[in-house]
């Protein structure tokens, strides 16, 4: 039933943020489809009554003091930025050309 | 005296505490030993040049007549997923290169509370993404008792590192059984403790539902030392269980006594013990199984119907989670940037970024992951897999209602050759069967070795698996049948590692 196309992949590369060549669409169109079709068996197994498990050990409302701790100063934070001004992470612009 | 490196550190614990050797001497041993052979096995990726410094300051501490913990002034190798302030951290991966934290993760910052050196950090596939230690961007573990073959993953360089010497403790971190397939494939022990024993606050997350950090030795009782000192419950860490727990190396030293096999009630998975396995891994452990029933245990077969479903559910979520968890990775705030050409948007460069920063098996998880969790296939792949999870943990409530504890082969073959599945991701995937449904289910399991395969005299390694919580009884029953092969075969099963000084194979 896997409907996995070249297209599929460039549209879930573009969700994800990853620029691939046209050889990764290519494999990656096949390995998914492939993998798709092995994983797809998890539906044969459960059925509306089952309820889902997000989370292997059940917890309610985790909470803690509402009060400031462990925090990293800018000059900690900033540490590892590919590109800082010294107190913000610059980036390059958020928009690009109007079309 | 003799080499040092080869002693448990429970041995070297009570050299250090009776003055017969510093810690100096230890730490200077391990660092010698790493420096021999490492260019032959690719176990570290970073060696600490702070261990000697720790060292001399915990003997001048115990000079003083400082009250110290056990572990105090024994070197400890850290697996790259964790964070340290002193070190880079890269997850084994290129994204990350040369990134020192602001922060320790917590079982780092125990060990240092502990006052134990830090060796270095160990090698393992790109963000836990893997078998075999071979999709790390820094280049490949080998296996310690064949180095044409792996180490297991993703935990390789943790498992390498303490199978051939260069640390007697390690730590680790297990998804879908990175500690303990690792363990098995190179005669070590390592254990996954229950999902919320020790706190994950500081290890860079593959799938956050799945991951745990715990031990890498080569005895039980190191094990629960470790445990010991990294476990219990952290505020930094939401997942994080508030419970008392015992002395797991008091659990160990329990089982080491011989009483704990009586009437004890063992579970084999039908569904773990398969046919397709290897015939070396099969035997081994049918002969475990019938030492436990001469021990007077009760050997009880039980059914998990639903573990079927386990390898498919569990690379649903995995990649789920992965995908989200990995969006960190953004080019903004650490890490690598790649700018491309002319005027380009921060999507531009964050698309860029990941193409050049992410591995092959890292960018296919991701996209994967990314369709598991898209409009209109959500109900589908992620919502029918955590119903399976579910079901998963209702075969494993089963079981445990009839014996104490369960117990399978730790994987269904002996470590394989370097590059054998590298071209089967799917291959690669159902060699975790074994090891998934603990992750899924939460519970703690551990791996011992119990011997080596007729076919290849590699190590094979049993699992043992307890109800959530209960991950004492994994450290008395692990020490129990260990303290029993020992007896039996006459020395550790360490104590079988082929010799190897570096150099060629």
């Amino acid at each position: 039933m896997s409907d996995i196309t070249e297209d599929t992949v460039r549209h879930l590369a573009n969700l994800a943020r990853i620029a691939l060549t046209p050889e990764e669409v290519t494999t990656l169109t096949s390995e998914l489809a492939a993998i798709v079709s092995a994983v797809e068996k998890v539906n044969e197994a459960v059925s509306a009554d089952v309820p889902a498990t997000s989370h292997p050990i059940p917890m309610e409302n985790v909470w803690r003091e509402d009060v400031v701790a462990d925090e990293l100063t800018s000059e900690q934070a900033l540490t590892g930025a590919p590109d800082h001004d010294g107190s913000r992470f610059r980036v390059t612009a958020i928009l690009g050309e109007e079309a | 005296m003799s080499d040092l490196t080869r002693l448990s550190a429970a041995e070297q614990s009570a050299l250090l505490e009776s003055r017969e050797i510093s810690s100096v001497e230890l730490t200077k041993a391990h660092l010698d030993r790493i420096a021999e052979t490492d260019s032959d096995l690719g176990a570290f990726l970073h060696v600490s040049d702070d261990a000697l410094t720790i060292a001399d300051e915990v003997d001048a501490a115990r000079a003083g007549g400082v009250s110290l913990n056990p572990l105090a002034g024994i070197p400890v190798a850290v697996k790259d997923v964790l964070c340290t302030l002193d070190m880079p951290s890269t997850a084994g991966s290129k994204i990350l290169e040369g990134w020192v934290p602001p922060y320790d993760a917590t079982p780092v910052a125990r060990l240092r509370t502990a006052r134990m050196p830090l060796l270095g950090k160990t090698n393992m596939d790109e963000f836990a993404m893997g078998s075999s230690t071979e999709h790390s961007a820094y280049g490949i573990t080998r296996n310690s008792w064949d180095r044409t073959r792996i180490p297991g993953g993703s935990g390789g360089g943790s498992a390498s590192a303490v199978g051939a010497f260069q640390a007697s403790l390690a730590l680790g971190s297990d998804t879908g059984g990175s500690i303990r397939q690792p363990a098995a494939f190179t005669g070590t022990v390592g254990m996954k403790p229950t999902y919320g024993g020790v706190s994950r606050y500081g290890a860079i997350a593959l799938a956050s539902s799945l991951d745990q950090i715990g031990p890498v030795t080569r005895t039980v009782l190191d094990a629960g030392l470790l445990h010991d000192i990294i476990g219990g419950y952290d505020h930094h860490d939401s997942t994080s269980i508030s419970d008392e727990w015992p002395s797991f190396a008091d659990a160990a030293r329990r089982g080491a006594r011989g009483e704990s096999l009586k009437g004890l009630r063992v579970g084999v998975v039908k569904e773990l013990d398969l046919s397709g396995f290897q015939p070396g891994v099969t035997a081994r452990f049918h002969e475990t199984l019938t030492m436990l029933a001469a021990e007077g245990a009760e050997i009880v077969d039980v059914s998990a119907p639903n573990f079927e479903y386990a390898v498919a559910a569990y690379y649903l979520i995995l990649t789920a989670e992965a995908s989200s968890n990995l969006a960190k990775f953004d080019s903004v705030r650490f890490g690598l940037r790649v700018t491309p050409n002319g005027t380009p948007t921060v999507e531009d460069v964050m698309s860029a970024t990941r193409e050049v920063g992410f591995g092959a098996e890292a960018k296919r998880r991701i996209i994967l992951g990314t369709y598991a969790l898209s409009a209109g296939y959500y109900d589908a792949y992620y919502g029918s897999a955590q119903k399976v999870r579910t079901l998963i943990q209702r075969d494993f409530a089963a079981a445990f209602a009839q014996v104490d504890v369960l117990v399978s082969p730790t994987a269904p073959t002996t470590a394989w050759k370097v590059g054998e599945n590298l071209d089967d991701p799917l291959a690669m995937w159902l060699s975790d069967i074994t090891t998934i449904p603990v992750n899924m289910a939460g519970i703690p399991g551990i791996s011992i070795p119990i011997g080596l395969a007729d076919e290849d005299n590699l190590p094979v390694g049993l699992q043992i698996m307890a109800p959530a919580r209960d991950d004492a009884r994994l450290y008395e029953i692990g020490a129990a049948i260990e303290a029993l092969l020992d007896a039996k075969r006459g020395s550790t099963f360490s104590a079988l590692t082929p010799a190897f000084t570096g150099g060629a194979n």
